[in-house]
């Protein structure tokens, strides 16, 4: 039993709310409100549905034809709709996040409206059954985030939006390239075919290689590696929830997601590594990942680190992707929605930090634990996971990783773990130093740079407990992982679809 | 080639019906226009009225064309054949032509309400009226003399609606648009002469039995390939465009640059297809200034400093794509499967254009009014005070840059596809330039608009209606590349 409109009702929930909010006006703040948490819970309830068809073994399909030979599908497979539940769940937590941090400010309609396009993007994505209809929420999502990026309008942010475009209109020209020029060549092919293209290798192979390189080569922007990655920490200048949404599950993690499909249901395995594609990919997930945290070390501002630190854990599902065997599988899609989880966190308590207190930059955090202690425990706990110290869900992540690189014969892999790990220390434990134990204007040193009491909390509550239940998911990801539908639980499961059919 | 422009032999007799939807379709609107000549209308519900019995007689068409496929008529009058044809392509590109010239009509009450120019806006009517019957007459004529006419008819009507403002700006631009729509007809003349006096037939299907390649038919098809692409706008000879454009109403920009352009490509691309089928010279010479197009039209777009200004290039880099095309549409030699595809692309991708460009226009045009600046710098700030003008123009341009999921994108995606098979490396990349041009000029404005420390002006505010119209076209646009399937359906060939 194939049930269509569940694909198709999940994604109308944020598309309907972005019309919703478009037509009403600016000043119906309380309409609006509701609108966003009821199309986002009901996202929720229905990916979970879902979620449960897929594990009892359905995958509902809804299409329909575009052009002759090209159709526009929407299909819950397993590892769509575990995009699809990171991206319903984040929106959530960033929209009750955005409601508070939004309050009394301008343009409001506009934000909102364009964050669930974004997000309706998103989930496209998550669902797109082949490579045409993934194509169009792809672009769809460049469109929407633009907005979101010059939401403030002041000259740096506008000059953010233009880099912003630049490189990502250009990658999605690319990426149209590739997509064409595969389409060309094989026709339609949708992402449940279990045959690959490996039967096109022998009188293809140097034209599937030049089509991976574009499409991967468009994706990589998105997913920001080195050296394609220069959007990313501009686009800091975005408000808070902006900025947590893009680095959690939107821009980043669409080209990560892109990336894996391409790799496991359009090329397969097998012959991606008989093309040799994998090591490179590895070695250039490699250098990013170090690249990333080097450069993280640098950043003297909290936000922009936090920036460079996507940039090599994004890496991370890509690195994990590109060795072959379950366990770098498992540890990539496991790490997509750990990072997901703990980016999310610590971009949230970053805006508190901004918003209750103005602090921007790290010498200016000392003593905040005992001014802000719940956000400052939810970041402690993002930090952490972000190293990859038990029993949070990052470590989960580089264990897998590492037994997949082991196991894979990359010894060097393990290297880059380690050092990757090492320099995560090295820009995290001096913040969280300075969170804890040293004295700030709460023991009486100074002055914050500008205080403001926005709630009878730490901070106003629409900011805070986003940022603690989103901490406590990235805890509980960690030390419940063994129980089934955990994410690990489900990376586990579509890795062995992908190895055993 | 020929059979696409259904220049075949029917099966079927057109119904009595159908004899009077085609005849309210070229006749009514002449008529509705010279009552609103006589009224001064400035009320939106008489329009309604109005266009009502003209969208329901193309509809009429459409369902009787579905039924009965091919229709044919042919008179006698005074020794001189007349002959009307209607197939797929006809009927598709008479209802665009409709349902833009009704946006546009209906959008003019609040235009000149708001605007209140002279006593000449009277005359604004009975000339739409003409301008839409003869556009309509041009998608069904199927002999060189109708077309003569009704291809005269369209450039006088437009000249006289783009004269109307009055300015003097407008007076120069029109003379000059005036001039050069003559001379292309001349060209246009001649070329009729030279065929009619070597093989003495107007007939298109006629003509399509008897032609054969030599220097006659060079030479008639570089005459009225070089009227035509001069009234087309196409580059090297899209000087008059833009001028023309920058002081002429809204709704009058609207239609030209969505249909009065297009008609013109039509028809050369009919005739070329007639006349030099498989040469590959002259179709290659029109892709490379096509190429030229796109990269000029786009950059003139980018410095520009006028929306006008903008909008209007933006239509010379446009029809780039469309003269791209033409080796494929044309050449020799090319596989069916991939002329299919770039026939199904060129067509898209023209209408794709004509709804996303009149609605630009109108956006713009409502920006202006409401800002009462045309400048972009003028924008500076209104995304805060006139988000829906703004949201219109930006639908219209994802259609514009070919981003999905619009028209352009099926449209564009399309073309990449036949020229990825057919190898044309180049073509490729002019496709794909074009998309990041496009992308640099309109989101221009965009960056003026979400200047958030801006002063504040007073703005005018719109009639209601005015930003309503322009989104449906926007929409329109938008969503055909999802439901490209529908308008290509009615594509295929005059065969059902």
């Amino acid at each position: 039993m194939n049930a269509a409109w569940l694909p198709l009702t999940t994604l109308a929930t944020s598309l309907l709310a972005a019309v919703a909010i478009f037509i009403l006006p600016e000043e119906a703040r309380r309409l609006r409100t509701s609108i966003n948490l009821v199309a986002a819970v009901s996202k929720i309830i229905l990916v979970t549905l879902m979620i449960g068809r897929v594990s009892e073994g359905y995958q509902d399909t809804f299409s329909f034809q575009i052009i002759g030979g090209i159709d526009f599908v929407l299909r819950a497979d397993a590892l769509g709709v575990m995009f699809a539940g990171l991206s319903s769940l984040l929106w959530l937590c960033t929209t009750i996040y955005a409601i508070g941090y939004l309050e009394g400010a301008a343009n409001r309609k506009r934000f909102f409206g364009f964050f669930s396009l974004c997000v309706a993007s998103t989930l496209g994505i998550a669902l797109a059954g082949n490579l045409f209809t993934f194509l169009i929420f792809y672009e769809m999502l460049t469109l929407s985030t633009y907005p979101l990026v010059v939401h403030s309008g002041t000259a740096k942010a506008l000059a953010a939006g233009r880099v912003y475009l630049r490189y990502t209109l250009t990658a999605g020209v690319v990426l149209l390239l590739g997509v064409v020029m595969l389409y060309s060549l094989t026709g339609d092919h949708s992402f449940a075919s279990e045959r690959g293209l490996a039967h096109y290798l022998n009188d293809h192979r140097g034209l599937l290689t030049l089509i991976f390189a574009l499409l991967v080569g468009g994706l990589a922007v998105k997913a920001a590696m080195v050296p394609l990655h220069g959007w990313l920490p501009r686009a800091m200048v975005a408000p808070a929830p902006v900025s947590a949404l893009l680095h959690a599950v939107a821009v980043v993690k669409a080209g990560a997601f892109g990336i894996l499909r391409i790799i496991y249901d359009l090329y397969g395995i097998e012959l991606s590594v008989e093309l040799g594609v994998t090591t490179a990919l590895a070695i250039a997930a490699s250098i990013t990942i170090i690249y990333g945290s080097v450069r993280a070390i640098a950043q003297q501002e909290l936000k922009p680190r936090l920036a460079y630190s996507t940039i090599s854990q994004v890496s991370y599902v890509v690195l994990g992707v590109s060795l072959f065997g379950p366990f770098g599988t498992i540890g990539a899609l496991a790490h997509l929605l750990h990072q997901g989880l703990m980016k999310v966190t610590l971009f949230f308590c970053a805006g508190n930090y901004a918003e209750e207190l103005g602090i921007h930059r790290i010498d200016e955090m000392n003593g905040a634990g005992k001014r802000m202690p719940l956000t400052s425990l939810a970041f402690t706990v993002g930090a952490f996971g972000m190293i990859g110290l038990p029993p949070i869900a990052g470590f989960i992540t580089k264990w897998y990783l590492g037994i997949g690189a082991i196991q894979g014969g990359m010894y060097w892999v393990v290297a880059v773990l380690v050092a990757s790990s090492t320099l995560n220390a090295m820009y995290f434990l001096p913040i969280v130093h300075r969170l804890w134990f040293r004295p700030g204007p709460a023991h009486g040193q100074g002055e914050w740079p500008k205080e403001q009491c926005l709630g009878r909390l730490e901070t106003h509550g629409w900011l805070l407990w986003p940022a603690v239940f989103t901490a406590l998911i990235s805890l509980g990801a960690g030390l419940l992982a063994g129980l089934p539908f955990s994410p690990l639980d489900w990376a586990a499961r579509v890795a062995v679809g992908e190895y055993l059919p | 080639m020929i059979w696409r422009f259904g220049l075949l032999n029917a099966t079927f007799e057109p119904l009595w019906l159908t004899h009077w939807a085609l005849a309210a379709t070229l006749v009514l609107p002449i008529l509705f226009g010279l009552l609103g000549a006589l009224f001064s209308t400035r009320r939106v519900l008489p329009v309604a009225l109005a266009c009502l019995p003209i969208l329901l007689a193309g509809g009429l068409l459409l369902i009787d064309y579905q039924q009965a496929g091919l229709l044919r008529w042919q008179w006698q009058v005074a020794g001189v054949t007349i002959s009307l044809r209607l197939n797929g392509l006809g009927i598709l590109m008479l209802l665009v032509t409709q349902w833009v010239g009704a946006a546009a009509a209906l959008y003019t009450p609040g235009h000149l309400r708001l605007t209140n120019p002279g006593k000449l806006s009277r005359w604004l009517w009975p000339l739409m009226g003409v301008l839409i019957s003869a556009l309509s007459l041009i998608w069904v004529a199927a002999d060189l003399l109708t077309l003569y006419a009704a291809l005269e008819l369209m450039g006088l009507a437009a000249v006289g609606m783009l004269l109307l403002s009055g300015k003097p700006a407008a007076l120069v631009a029109g003379m000059r648009y005036l001039l050069l729509t003559l001379v292309g007809s001349l060209a246009y003349l001649l070329g009729v002469a030279l065929v009619l006096g070597y093989w003495g037939q107007l007939d298109l299907q006629t003509l399509a039995d008897v032609v054969e390649p030599g220097p006659v038919a060079w030479v008639a098809a570089a005459l009225m390939g070089a009227g035509l692409a001069l009234k087309a706008a196409l580059f090297p000879l899209h000087g008059w465009l833009t001028p023309v454009h920058e002081s002429a109403w809204t709704p009058v920009s609207a239609l030209h640059a969505a249909l009065v352009i297009k008609a013109s490509l039509f028809i050369l691309v009919m005739l070329w297809s007639i006349l030099l089928p498989g040469t590959s010279f002259a179709p290659q010479l029109v892709a490379w200034l096509g190429m030229l197009a796109i990269v000029w039209g786009g950059l003139v777009a980018w410095r520009a400093n006028s929306l006008k200004t903008l909008v209007a290039s933006s239509t010379v880099a446009q029809l780039g794509y469309l003269m791209v095309v033409f080796p494929l549409l044309l050449g020799p030699d090319i596989a069916p499967l991939p002329q299919a595809l770039a026939w199904q692309g060129f067509w898209l991708q023209l209408i794709g254009h004509a709804l996303a460009k009149a609605a630009m226009f109108m956006a713009a045009g409502n920006l202006i009014l409401a800002t009462g600046e045309s400048s972009l710098k003028g924008l500076a700030g209104s995304s805060r005070r006139l988000p829906l003008s703004l949201l219109i123009f930006g639908i219209a341009s994802v259609t514009l840059m070919g981003l999905p999921p619009s028209a352009g994108f099926t449209a564009k995606w399309l073309l990449l596809q036949a020229m990825v098979m057919t190898q044309q490396w180049v073509a490729v990349a002019a496709l794909l330039v074009g998309t990041l041009l496009t992308a640099a000029y309109v989101f221009r404005v965009f960056r003026y608009s979400f200047d958030e420390q801006a002063p504040r002006h007073h703005y005018q505010p719109l009639a209601p209606g005015m930003d309503l119209i322009a989104l449906c076209l926007a929409l329109a646009a938008f969503g055909l590349g999802l439901l490209a399937h529908l308008p290509l359906s009615l594509l295929h060939g005059g065969v059902v």
